[in-house]
């Protein structure tokens, strides 16, 4: 199921499929790490719809729902949301 | 001379590979971006000079923001004879492609696999004979910190000097291969050498977390954890200052007094009340600066700082700002210099500059040490951290009004995205550097500033002649008494504004400015000041000092950073007029009400 990145829950793991940013975000997105078919799972989310902390194979990034907003991902349902936590 | 130069991706410990190569003491921290500028050293290495170069760090060649720029300036104009690059080895996978666009340019390098001890406990592995086949690079692993693997690291880069740089390439961005193939290549690398394990271990980063940005309680944590360094602060550092400013009176009386006793009284004058005094009453501060700069030095090696750009991003961008603003106000703590230079990370021109016009309401140590002068000698030993605590408050609260009144003058759309690096401790080492490198900051400055000063202030108080010391008769006097219509509204006497006049130049001076005006030192000068002023008056003075610019080493940052002096002018203007109306306010509110 296609949906963006800010729509995952926290505790979710989905598989990046495309990254819709203007060259200098897509550049700095692509050295930290957002590459198409990597894994990536969301960790949390800051209060007042402040920024989503995801999880990129070993490193952490934080970014805002804006950003978040233009990177699509497929996640596989279900099966990996038990890990979920608030 | 050859020259070796430094690259990677910003908080790989580029910096502290530098330290430890050069015994420099360059700022570290666990916080991309801590590096803004070009730093050299020279190191003896194979029985020839060599020349060390650390720059910022830089995601890839495509970098658009100014700290990126320095780099591929410095490129461009200088082939180094060695790239050293540093990759983070636990983020290997992701930060190989900067290698790879590197590797493209055909320098001479050797690859350094940084922090070593971390991606042994994340279960990573990597073969560097392997990767280095792969490559046609030397690889090594190491920790720049903890310094294993350091020595063999050296001998190569020592060995890899012997031979030159090929080549350069003329246009940098021309050569760089499309993305695709470095994918593939990375790819190729990786696939024999490197093996992570596919879930992390829930390690103590994860589980402090969970605490420290929990979504009701991490807030609250925050403002805590301030508070608590601030109270520690002044409950450590107020008797130790109080201490060695004895110190420097039983040396006055039972050393200089006598030393002095043959020259002309207004020489002996100068040279005590003026210039011993003035400088021993900053000079007494400096313990608690130091202490002031390990507890700094701890929360920016810890990684919290990230965490507070988590936590505060929402609130900022309601500001205009964002969570690496809120980052450069928290650093403006320790000096409102770096935290203006460290804006350079920020790619928009109108985030930029909201941000550098919020950084000098930032309460820096200088004014700090103002703040526990004077609370201490005017409030109660229970009420004074509170007093201090509130004027924290005061100092964000001026930031957030500046930053809602001009936001819609300098609005931007800048994607806020961010690394969220693991908890780190500083090492004993580094946390010796940093306090040694204040001293050295501080010792710099009262040289040339501070000494400045005093003299200044005793010639304008002691001249003319034939007027009575520091009396309405003397030059300070009449400057004093010719503002007054501008500072009698803030419950500010004449001895006090030719304080702040001095003060502009930097805040330290305001303390020796007024042991030199009162004649005293120390104790004396503080019971002075309690007989002299009530509360309100010295809450009213506090206040200005805080937000009336913080000196002239940050409005020549400003200037610098901005590249305008229209914009520089209009920050200090705004500051002085939001100084005077905020002490108005409160001086005439507070009598109103009877204090």
């Amino acid at each position: 199921m296609k949906t963006s990145l800010s729509s995952l829950q926290p505790g979710e793991t989905a598989t990046i499929v495309a990254i819709h940013t203007e060259d200098p975000l897509h550049q700095r997105l692509l050295a930290m790490g957002f590459r198409i078919g990597k894994q990536i799972e969301l960790i949390r989310r800051a209060r007042f719809s402040g920024p989503l902390q995801v999880r990129i194979g070993t490193t952490d990034i934080l970014l805002r729902k804006n950003e978040a907003e233009k990177i699509t991902v497929r996640h596989s349902g279900a099966e990996k949301t038990m890990v979920r936590k608030t | 001379m050859k020259r070796i130069a430094l690259l990677g991706m910003p908080n790989t410990g580029k910096s502290t590979l530098f330290n430890r190569m050069t015994g420099s003491a360059a700022r570290v921290g666990n916080w991309p971006g801590i590096t803004v500028e070009l730093l050299t050293g020279k190191i003896l290495l194979g029985g020839d000079m060599v020349e060390i170069i650390d720059l910022p760090g830089i995601y890839d060649l495509h970098g658009f923001s100014e700290d990126e720029q320095v780099v591929r300036h410095f490129l461009h104009d200088n082939v180094p004879d060695l790239a050293l690059i540093v990759l983070n080895a636990t983020q290997i996978e992701r930060q190989l492609s900067l290698l790879l666009q590197l590797k493209q340019l055909n320098l001479n390098m050797v690859v350094l696999l940084n922090m070593a001890d971390e991606s042994r406990k994340f279960g990573i592995t990597i073969d560097t004979a392997k990767m280095a086949e792969a490559l046609g690079i030397p690889i090594f692993l190491l920790s720049a910190k903890y310094g294993t693997g350091y020595h063999e690291a050296l001998q190569a880069t020592t060995k890899a000097l012997r031979y030159t740089t090929p080549g350069m390439a003329e246009q940098l961005r021309d050569q760089l291969r499309p993305d695709e193939e470095i994918e593939h290549e990375m790819a190729r690398v990786l696939h024999h050498s490197v093996q992570v394990p596919s879930r992390l271990p829930d390690n103590l980063t994860d589980q402090l977390d969970r605490l420290m940005l929990h979504p009701w309680l991490g807030l609250p944590i925050f403002f805590g954890i301030m508070y608590l360094l601030f109270q520690a602060i002044f409950f450590f550092g107020q008797p130790l200052q109080t201490g060695v400013n004895d110190l420097f009176g039983w040396l006055r009386e039972s050393a200089m007094v006598p030393l002095l006793s043959g020259l002309p009284a207004a020489v002996q004058g100068l040279l005590l009340d003026g210039i011993y005094n003035g400088v021993a009453t900053v000079a007494a501060f400096v313990p608690l600066i130091v202490l002031f700069f390990l507890f700094m030095a701890i929360v920016e090696d810890t990684g919290y700082l990230s965490r507070a750009a988590f936590l505060m991003d929402a609130l900022m961008a309601k500001m205009g700002l964002d969570g690496r603003s809120f980052v450069m106000l928290l650093m403006g703590f320790g000096c409102n210099v770096p935290a203006l230079m460290g804006t350079r990370v920020m790619r928009s021109r109108s985030l930029r500059l909201l941000t550098l016009l919020v950084i000098p309401f930032s309460l820096c140590s200088a004014r700090l040490q103002v703040f526990v002068f004077i609370t201490a000698a005017l409030f109660s030993p229970k009420a004074a951290p509170l007093v201090l605590f509130s004027l924290y408050l005061f100092s964000f609260a001026t930031a957030i009004l500046t930053a809602l009144l001009f936001k819609r003058y300098l609005p931007n759309s800048e994607p806020f995205v961010l690394e969220l690096p693991p908890y780190r401790f500083p090492t004993l080492r580094q946390m010796v550097l940093r306090g040694w490198h204040e001293v050295y900051h501080f010792i710099h400055r009262a040289s040339k500033f501070i000494v400045a000063g005093v003299v200044l202030v005793w010639l304008l108080t002691h001249l003319p002649p034939s007027a009575a010391p520091a009396s309405a008769d003397t030059l300070s006097g009449m400057i004093g008494t010719w503002l007054q219509p501008l500072f009698h509204p803030l419950g500010i006497s004449p001895e006090l504004t030719i304080a702040l006049i001095f003060g502009f130049v930097a805040k330290e001076i305001v303390i020796g400015s007024l042991a030199v005006i009162y004649g005293l030192g120390g104790q004396a000068l503080s019971n002075s000041l309690a007989l002299q002023l009530d509360w309100v008056q010295a809450y009213s003075f506090m206040l200005f000092t805080l937000i009336y610019t913080p000196c002239l080493s940050a409005i020549a940052t400003l200037r610098n950073e901005s590249k305008s002096t229209g914009f520089m002018l209009s920050v200090v203007a705004w500051s002085l007029v939001l100084a005077w109306t905020v002490s108005f306010v409160f001086y005439q509110g507070a009598r109103m009400l009877g204090y």
